[in-house]
């Protein structure tokens, strides 16, 4: 889902920059004041872990394979500051080491793959987890919240590219919400697998209070900032789009001076922004349908899966030796 | 693993020498021209096209090299450009998109396979990046190949021991692997740190 230069246009890649370069800015100055110094290395070579997680491929059917993103993954582990700060250096490395996703949509990615992928992935998580307890529900939760998490970047990403004026929100969003509600399938057993086996190795890495920072730090402060900004992303990029206030959208278009697009749109004979209203709003209603039937099934596939994997993981235990490669 | 900034990989020529700075502006300026030149003016691009060419050619990456990175990254740049081509002119926006792309694909490969990161981790402590983020870019850059050279270890010692397996197996198998990575480097980082406390380190200024 790295977007590359050239798909933003200046004010979405401002916009995105702005928050997400806040939502790091807040993050470092948590970890500043929470983190004990002892875990400082801990952040380089978690980032450092994830893009080596990344290489491994997973087979999946016919032929095609796919790999971990693992925000999810690393928020649950090491808590929600912490999370944004090996996310962005895995992002901020991939683009400046690898030239893989663009500079100007760096902010961008940040956005949707560190904060609203990990961070809201992580909130989702800490909730869930709450009220399942043991590894069992630690499992539950981190399979709903990847899945959550993924659609939701996609939905983000959408959103952005569609302010941008790239793809039209119509097309954007069904085909983005779609795609990414199939790989966040993946990226959720994925990310429970790896838990029932950090859980069966070494389960004081993962039954702490669902993070390395200081539990006494005010959590609810990261909540509410992080919270903000994911919201803040939402209410630019997607609810323009999801309301139905055409003229919202237009009015936005015209302050923020792309009307230079808007008019080259309308010179051509039949403006599909008109006469493909109702297909956009049936569209994106059985796309959000689709979501809300999604999160109950994954929430149920969530259950069994943990289901299969505690038990196993704990005969395994007794049984014979833990995997030691 | 294959990376122009792998440390066993040094080459040397005249872009490789300049300073940091002027290639990421230089990358910065050909990108910033690529994004603002107007649409449906292909002359325009030939400009970032002929500046990239001239910081390609004496560099002494071989055009393979090049071409092998830019369809690698391409594949976003095609699966969105089918969502393009469902519009009214989408040829043309699909054109100039994947011109656009192309351009700011090359001069970000250019410039990181001509520039070491630890040149990039300088050039962010001069513009005053959090010492936080830049201690754990840094260990990253450490890191990366190290953890990726176990990781392809790990995958052929299990390779080595176990027969073709199914493929719910091989997703519990390959999952394992991921699990047992980050205990390993878990147990690094502590290791880093003792020694960082060993050489006098205490906390960050």
């Amino acid at each position: 889902m790295h977007i590359p230069d050239g798909f933003l246009d200046a004010k979405t890649a401002i916009a995105t920059g702005v928050l997400s370069f806040a939502g790091l800015g807040f993050a470092l100055r948590e970890a500043r004041r929470t983190l004990p110094p002892g875990k400082i290395p801990l952040l380089g070579l978690s980032a450092a872990f994830v893009f080596a997680a990344q290489m491994l491929n997973f087979p999946v059917a016919g032929g095609t394979s796919g790999h971990m993103v693992g925000g999810v993954l690393v928020a649950a582990l090491l808590g929600p500051s912490a999370g944004v700060i090996v996310l962005s250096s895995v992002l901020i490395v991939q683009c400046f080491m690898f030239a893989d996703g663009g500079i100007t949509a760096l902010g961008a990615n940040i956005l949707n793959m560190g904060i609203m992928g990990a961070v809201v992935g992580w909130m989702i998580y800490a909730l869930l987890s709450r009220f399942i307890p043991g590894l069992f529900g630690r499992i539950v939760a981190a399979v709903v919240a990847a899945w959550i998490s993924t659609v939701l970047a996609a939905i983000l990403c959408a959103g952005e590219l569609a302010a941008s004026g790239t793809v039209p929100w119509g097309i954007a969003f069904p085909a983005m919400a779609g795609i990414h509600m199939l790989i966040g399938i993946g990226e959720g057993v994925i990310t429970a697998l790896v838990l029932a086996s950090i859980g069966a190795t070494r389960p004081e890495l993962l039954l702490r209070p669902a993070s390395a920072e200081v539990p006494s730090a005010r959590p609810y402060r990261s909540i509410l900032v992080f919270g903000f900004i994911a919201a803040m992303g939402l209410a630019l990029f997607v609810s323009p789009f999801a309301c139905p206030w055409p003229d919202g959208l237009d009015k936005a278009a015209e302050t923020l001076g792309f009307k230079d697009k808007e008019a080259e749109q309308r010179a051509i004979p039949a403006p599909v922004t008109d006469y493909k209203m109702p297909g956009i709003g049936s569209d994106a209603v059985a796309t959000s349908i689709a979501g809300a039937v999604g999160t109950v099934v994954v929430f149920g596939g969530a259950w069994l899966l943990a289901r299969s994997l505690v038990p196993k993981a704990k005969t395994a235990n007794v049984e014979s030796e833990p995997p030691s490669t | 693993m294959h990376s122009p900034q792998h440390p066993r990989h040094s080459p040397d020529s005249a872009p490789h020498r300049l300073p940091a700075a002027a290639k990421f502006l230089l990358a910065m300026a050909v990108i910033a021209f690529s994004l603002f030149c107007p649409r449906g003016h292909f002359g325009y691009l030939l400009i970032p096209a002929a500046a990239l060419l001239f910081m390609a050619l004496p560099s002494r990456i071989r055009p393979w090299v090049l071409l092998k990175r830019l369809v690698l990254y391409e594949y976003f740049v095609l699966g969105a450009g089918i969502m393009v081509l469902f519009q009214p002119d989408g040829p043309m926006r699909l054109s100039v998109l994947l011109a656009r792309c192309t351009l700011c694909l090359l001069a970000m490969i250019l410039f990181t396979h001509s520039t070491p990161f630890g040149d990039i981790l300088r050039l962010f402590g001069q513009l005053r990046m959090p010492r936080l983020l830049v201690t754990t870019l840094a260990l990253m850059h450490r890191y990366i190949f190290v953890l990726s050279d176990e990781t392809s270890r790990m995958r052929r010692a299990r390779a080595a021991r176990t027969f073709s397996p199914r493929r719910r197996l091989a997703w519990r198998t390959l999952s394992t692997i991921i699990g047992q990575l980050f205990i390993r480097a878990s147990d690094r980082a502590q290791r880093i740190y003792e020694a960082m406390r060993a050489r006098g380190w205490e906390g960050l200024p």
